[in-house]
Parts: C-alpha cells; structure tokens; sequence
C-alpha cells in the first residue's frame, strides 16, 4: 500500500463507520469462542469479531493506519455474524464489516484482474437473469457436449487448485436453456383450501444453477395452500455486492426489487436461499438514508420469510411426510440462523418426517466456510473450515446432511467429495428433501 | 519501540511466527473488557512452554522492559491493558488439562486453558470445580487466578483462591518456583501460592496450576423471586442466610438490568418487577427440595409477589445463562458502561443498595445494579458515554462516593474485579497507607525492576496516576 491509498481508507474508514455503532461494542470478548476464524487461527484476537471492531474504530480514531494486515483481517471474516447472535451489547457487526469492506474496496488501488474479474460478475452477470442462464449455459455446454469428460481426461482440470477441481465435479447439472427462460409467475394452490398469498423471491443463482429447487420450492407452497406470485421484473438481491464492498450496485439492485414485489400485495415474500433472506430483510437499513426509499424498503424487509418458517406456521409438518430410514443431519446456513433467527422450524421439518433419524451435528450452527465467494478468494482458511464440519457430520453418521442455502449446499457437497464419502453421505436442499418425503407420503 | 536485537533475541527463544509486532496486532492486544483504557504494547509473544516463559521475562529482565501476561482480556479493572507498553505475554500454546487426579480430587492445568472446558471436563468424571466467573465461557485460567475471579457460587463454594492449591510460577528474575501441592495441609513455609493468587501478574507468571475439585452435587434447581421494591428483595437475602441457608447462587438484579437482559435472552422474564432474586440450591435431592421450598417461604414471607421454579434444567439454564449476560446487555442502553463491583458484608446490602440509588440519583446519573446479593458483591453499573466529558467527571465522583460507602458500610473497593489500574486510586481506603506500603515492598523484593505488569494496583514510586484516555 503506497502513502495515497492509505489516505483514501482512512478517509473512507473515517466517512463510511457508523461511529455509535463501534462504540457498541464493549469488548467483553463473549463473541469470541463464537468466531471461526478466531479459533482456527488458534485463538488470533486480529481475526476476532473484538479484534475487527478494534482495528475499524482504530482507523477512523486515526490510532493506526491501513495496512496489509488491516486489510487480511477484514477479508479473512467470513461475515457468518455468529457474533451478533451471541453479542449482549446488540453489536450489528455484519453492517460494520460491510462498511469497513465498502471503505477498502472503494478506495483501493486493486489488480487489474481482481477489478475485472468483481466488474464482470457483480456488475454484469449476476443482476441479469438473462446472462445468467447465459453463463450457467455456457456450464451446461461444458458439462454435456464433452468438454467435461474431455477435460477431466486430459488433466486439464489439474491446472486449478484441488478445491476448484473438486467443485467442478459437485457443481448441478444446469437446466436446459429453454427450461430456464420459461419460468412460472402465478401459481394456484395445490389444495382445496387457500391458506396464504404470497410472493417468491427466486434469486439469480437459485433460479438458474439451481432451478430444480427453486421448483421444489413452490410446489411446497401450492401443498401448504399458497398463491404465488412470482414477479418478473425482480432481480439478484445484491447481498454478494454488499458484501464485497459493492454498496452502490446493491443499493439499486434493492431498489429494482422493491418495486418489482410492491405491485404483488402479497402476506409474505418467500425466500429459499438463507443468504439472500439476511440481505432482503436488511433493505430498510441498507437504505435508511434515502428518503424516497427508506418507508418502501421497511415494508419490503418486514415481509421477508424464509420457505421452512412458513411451512411451520402452517402446520406443514403435521401433514404425512415419509422417508425411507435414514440418519440425518442439518447444518445451519449463518445468515438464516444469525440474520433471520430461523433455526428451529427446519430442525422440526426434518424431525416430523416418518423415517428420519435426527441427529444434532456439534458446531452446526458454525459456519462451514462457503460463506459467498469466500471459498474462492479465502481458499485455505474455508477449507480448513470445512475440514472440521466435515469430521463433525461424519460423527453423526448421517446418511444426508440438509442446508438451506445453495451457497452452504455446494460447500457441503464439496466436503463430501473431498472426504471421498460419496458412497455413503449425500448433501441436499431442505426443500427438496421435504418434497420427497411429501410425495412419498401423500401419493 | 524494541531494538532489533531484543526482538531477535525474542525470536530465538519462541522462533519467529510467536513473536508479532505488526501495528494492527499491536492495536488487537492494546486493550481487555475496561472501558476508557488502551495503550499499544511492543510485541506480543505467544511461549511454548514454562523455560521459554522464564526465559522471556529474564530478556525483560535485563532490559527493564514490561511484561503483560494475558488470557482472553475479559477482565474488568485494566489489569491487562499494557499501560505501560512492552510485551504482552499469551498463553494461546500453552492450554492443556495436563491431568485429573479422581483419587486426590485435583485437576492440573496449563494456564491458557477455557474455565468453562475446566468446568465440562470435571463434571464428565462425576467432579466440580466450582469458580464460575461471568465471562467463564472464554476466560483463561491462568487470568482467574492472577485476578481471583469470583463469579455466582462464590456465596457456598468461595472464589478462585478457594480452590488454588499449588502452583509454578516464573518470577521476574527468571527462577521457576513450584508452590503447595495436592496436599489438603501444608504448612511449610509462607503460603506463597495465596500470595500469588489474585496478584494481577505483578509478583510472578503463572504458568501451571494444581486445583482442587469436590464431588458433583447430585442435583439443582432454579427459583426466581420477584419484587416491587428493592428493600424487600435485600430483606429476603438477610432472612435466607439468617435461618440457616446457603444457597448455591443468590443473585439481585433491578428493573433496568432485568429489562435489557431480557430485551437480549428473550426468554420471559418478569420485567414488570422492580427487583429479582434469582436463587439456586444444588446438593441432595431431598436437602435442594426442602430449601427451595423454605427460601419460597421466606421470599413470599418478606414481600415477593410471586416465586416460581424453573421446571425444567434447560430452563434454569437459560435463567444464569441470562444472568451472565447482565453487564454487555446494559451497554445496549448507552455508548460506554462503567461497572464497578463495590462489596459489603451481606448484612448490608439494603443499605448499600439505597446508598448507591441516592448517590445516582445526586450526580444525575443512570446506575443499574445486579450482583451476587448472597455474598454482598454488588455491581452498580453506570451507562454513559465516554464522550462526554463533563458527565464522566460526574461518574467519576459517584462511585468515589459509592466507594467509600461501601468502606464505611465494613466493606471494599473491589471484590472481585481486581485493583487494575481502574481502581488504583482509591486502593488506600480499603488498605491504608500502610498496607500499601507493604505490598510496594514486597513487590520491591520479588520484582526489584518493576518489570511484571507495572502500574498496576498501586504505583511503586508513590505519584498521582491519570486515566489513559481512549480518545
């Protein structure tokens, strides 16, 4: 870091940190036992939830300067926001990381190709379903004309780091191009009696890559009695923007959104996905400071509900659910847990269900390292991460490990392969576990 | 600032990756949970082993430079805030439960051990090891016995010192001196290990410690008194101890800590009350059932309207559990929460209880107050803000006040919080100028140099000590 850049962060520090925020903080250190990254450093206060708070109130405070190791710090937190769960003083930490993340990243001369590489994906792929079903084609292409086969016979594959090679094995495989341009936008309820109007937030990696979920999804809500609206115009909910330092671009990706489920007047807006859950219901703060928005956001977040909370509320699972017997194991997705609070309802799904044996992983509501894109950029320590998750499930015995997050999904998914327990251990979206023993049960 | 050659020589001892001095590891480890205190140390060192601790403190040692041993930097007077800069010493590789001895009842630890795997790791045996300090679920050991933590049973099972029996320690010469043992008597010589405990790190390091276990009690329950006014819930604690029983916890929360704590547990609790016992008895079943429904008697008896058991464990869990949570979820309430932990003898609680909402109530400020009411251990809290500094003024007159209630009540300055730097000020109203002298002199004796946690408790050479401002 050269003298300019590091007055532009700390200026930026200085401008973005909400100050009350920090002073939240009362360093009781109870967050800790609490952090990942804190205890697989081996207790490492820098990488700490404390730690953090310390180092971003030092630099608005102008107590230190930016640094190589300012910045490692805030890039190695996973933004699981365990630490706000366990936070007494109320310490909203995932806000201050994305600030202190907003303020570096802005204001940071990067490499040419990290700039690239966010511009691309951030700005141009992910807010548009259309390149979306683009890229993920372009995946489909590789994996059913040969490429693939091609590619993992010639070797080429070992030119990418193990954990990349083995993500390209446990990637889906996509949906057919046409199947993903013809998308549902008005469902009717599967059974006599209507229960509840409601939206379906369908999210841009859900709604391509993981399509088959997406239409799990809603066929739950037809069974539990929904109408659903699925809005056209909605788009990614920017939460992968917001965490990487891209305020802006989420900001208007919230404000497409918005607008696109006003029109619904629906009672809840569903959402899969435990990332994008903890980012819609953040709007109202994300644009408190916009007084056309501010009141619309509000009203947006406050209907935010996460697919296994309303399914509890009504009553999903003292319906017949059957499976064949099975050990099984369910690992929180963070922002599901520490963002939404909904922890209990998709541990009493799972539990209902005729065949299942439950049984509770320890740690699992410790983040198992997918967190986003942090598997891609953080390699090492996510895989470390993931290390420990794994000897945790294998511990249960469970036969299928259930999440509710494709982010989370995947990363299992990858544990799995990489422990070589393909043979015996299977990972899988709540929903479609659900519908399975739904329709085995009710056929 | 180190030299280059210090910090080489540091290097050869713990090898380079224990040893850090980057500016944003220096800010991590500057500060612990004190409000208003931080001040950057010159490295941060993490030993292998008790030789490598000795012969880091004999580097310090020769080169007069402070040395800081730390745990997880829970404590509550500053004890660990480098004030003076120079090395602040981790146990982070030293945390190992090196044995648990079932037929001497002992357990022998490293010092970077978790109280609370302490805690777990006994109970697995059918053992106890009582000492639970609120912050027991990241707090290291070797941190509760340097501070003495107290914590919720202190009433039945006493505090930290209580179940020290043996120690090794580094001295700021360099010797590796071992004290007391698993012996139940031992009288040869000074009780070195008492004067160790609770010595803040400025007469030695420890570096392993023997403690003392006792039988698992075979059951627990959990009852909590509510109150319209704080006099009676004191009342109540007088008549429990007064006919004769100890409960395991005896705990007094007010309105306002009552009201944030739940606002964080969410667990129901009555915050329609003006004051709350929350009561625990253990031990034999039959023995736990008479006293629960004694002290319910004497509750109603004394003015509680209502008294309820938790029926079930994991409720009376989450009750302590709630409880721990008392002092970070009032800073919910205001930007910086100044916490004290004045201590009476329990006969007077009542009176100190009132003193402390008069006192408030004079200077204009917002004090809460929770604390282990069965052993007189109070913890009036302050919401402030550190900004500004005109009501800090006042904050800092109270509980000067409050302090010398609690004197002139038969009491202390602190019961378990430690002297640190926070209180250093006010150390001669508990122990004269006498005592003080005392104990300067024997810190003289054993640290000639002033090199193991300098500043703190009391200054060596008598001068006026001004707060280091985080601002």
């Amino acid at each position: 870091m050269d003298v300019l850049e590091k007055e532009r962060i700390q200026q930026a520090f200085k401008e973005k940190m909400d100050y009350d925020e920090l002073m939240n903080c009362t360093r009781c250190g109870f967050c800790l036992p609490s952090c990942p990254t804190y205890i697989e450093t081996g207790q490492d206060e820098v990488h700490s939830p404390r730690g953090r708070i310390a180092l971003m109130k030092g630099l608005v405070d102008g107590k230190i300067e930016p640094s190589e190791e300012v910045k490692a710090s805030i890039d190695l937190c996973l933004g699981c926001r365990a630490c706000e769960t366990v936070c007494p003083s109320g310490v909203k930490f995932g806000r201050l990381l994305e600030q202190a993340r907003d303020a570096i990243y802005q204001a940071n001369k990067q490499s040419f190709l990290e700039k690239f590489m966010r511009h691309a994906f951030l700005r141009n792929v992910f807010p548009y379903h259309n390149r979306m079903i683009g890229l993920t084609g372009l995946l489909r292409f590789y994996q059913r004309s040969g490429a693939q086969t091609l590619a993992r016979a010639t070797g080429i594959m070992k030119l990418f780091p193990e954990h990349m090679r083995v993500m390209e094995r446990v990637l889906p495989e996509v949906p057919k191009r046409k199947e993903m341009k013809n998308r549902p936008h008005h469902l009717m309820p599967l059974i006599e009696k209507k229960t509840k109007k409601v939206a379906f937030f369908s999210g841009c990696l859900m709604d391509t890559m993981f399509m088959p979920t997406n239409d799990a999804t809603t066929k739950l809500l037809q069974y539990a009695g929904c109408e659903i609206v699925i809005p056209e115009t909605q788009n990614c909910c920017g939460a992968l923007h917001g965490h990487s330092g891209e305020v802006e671009d989420a900001r208007e990706l919230a404000k497409r959104n918005i607008e696109a489920f006003e029109q619904a007047e629906v009672d809840y807006i569903i959402t899969n996905a435990g990332g994008c859950g903890a980012f819609l219901v953040e709007y109202g703060y994300l644009l408190k400071d916009d007084p056309q928005w501010h009141a619309r956001a509000k009203a947006f977040s406050n209907k935010i509900k996460d697919i296994t909370s309303v399914l509890v509320e009504l009553d999903f699972h003292k319906r017949p659910l059957q499976l064949e017997e099975q050990v099984v194991t369910y690992q929180d997705s963070c922002h599901l847990k520490n963002g939404q609070q909904t922890f209990i309802e998709p541990r009493e799904l799972l539990k209902a269900i005729d065949g299942v044996q439950y049984v509770e992983m320890k740690d699992a509501d410790r983040c198992c390292g997918s967190a986003g894109i942090y598997n891609l950029v953080e390699a090492e320590m996510s895989m470390q991460i993931l290390d420990y998750k794994m000897k945790q499930a294998q511990k249960t015995k469970a036969k299928t490990i259930v999440t509710a997050n494709p982010g989370c999904l995947l990363q299992m998914k990858l544990g799995i392969e990489r422990e070589g327990l393909s043979e015996e251990m299977q990972a899988v979206h709540i929903v479609d576990f659900l519908l399975e023993a739904y329709e085995k049960a009710n056929k | 600032m180190l030299n280059q050659e210090i910090v080489r020589k540091f290097y050869d001892i713990v090898e380079k990756e224990n040893v850090v001095i980057d500016e944003a590891s220096l800010l991590a480890y500057s500060y612990d949970s004190t409000p208003q205190y931080q001040a950057m140390p010159d490295a941060v060192i993490s030993p292998r082993n008790t030789q490598e601790v000795a012969d880091i403190v004999s580097v310090c040692n020769q080169y007069k430079i402070p040395i800081v041993p730390r745990g997880s930097g829970t404590n509550l007077c500053a004890g660990t805030t480098p004030t003076n800069g120079g090395i602040v010493l981790l146990f982070k590789h030293m945390n190992q439960i090196l044995e648990i001895d079932e037929e001497n009842l002992t357990i022998t630890v490293q010092p970077g051990v978790f109280t609370k795997e302490i805690n777990d790791r006994v109970q697995e045996v059918g053992l106890f090891y009582p000492p639970d300090p609120g912050s027991m679920h990241i707090s290291q050991i070797g941190g509760n016995i340097s501070e003495n933590s107290g914590g919720l049973r202190g009433l039945k099972y006493g505090v930290t010192r209580d179940y020290v029996m043996g120690l090794e320690v580094v001295l700021a010469n360099g010797d590796i001196i071992r004290t007391g043992g698993k012996l139940a008597k031992d009288v040869a010589g000074y009780d070195l290990t008492r004067l160790i405990v609770g010595s803040e790190g400025t007469l030695g390091i420890i570096t392993e410690a023997t403690l003392k276990l006792i039988p698992k009690p075979e059951t627990k329950k959990t009852m909590l008194a509510l109150y319209s006014d704080l006099e009676s819930a004191a009342e109540s604690v007088s008549a429990i101890i007064a006919n004769r029983i100890i409960p395991a916890t005896l705990e007094f929360l007010d309105q306002a800590t009552l009201k944030v704590v739940e606002d964080f547990a969410k667990i129901g609790l009555p915050t329609e009350a003006k004051a709350v016992l929350l009561i625990e008895q253990d031990g034999a079943p039959e023995i736990v059932e008479r006293d629960m429904k004694k002290i319910a008697k004497l509750c109603r008896e004394n003015g509680a309207f209502d008294v309820s058991v938790a029926k079930t464990e994991k409720e009376a869990e989450e009750l302590t559990a709630a409880r721990r949570t008392a002092l970070s979820a009032l800073s919910r309430l205001k930007p910086t929460t100044i916490l004290e932990d004045a201590t009476v003898p329990r006969s007077e609680i009542a009176n100190m209880v009132r003193s402390i909402t008069e006192i408030a109530d004079k200077y204009q400020l917002t004090i809460c107050t929770f604390g282990h009411a069965g052993d007189g251990n109070l913890h009036p809290t302050c919401l402030t803000d550190a900004r500004h500094q005109e009501e800090i003024e006042r904050v800092d007159k109270a509980f000067a006040e409050i302090f010398e209630k609690a004197i002139e009540l038969g009491g202390t300055i602190t019961g378990e919080h430690g002297v640190g730097v926070m209180k250093l000020p006010y150390l001669h109203l508990k122990v004269g100028k006498a005592g003080i002298d005392v104990m300067r002199q024997i810190k003289k004796a054993l640290d000639p140099n002033n090199i193991l946690n300098p500043g703190k408790i009391f200054v060596q050479e008598p001068k006026v000590e001004s707060r280091v401002s985080e601002q």
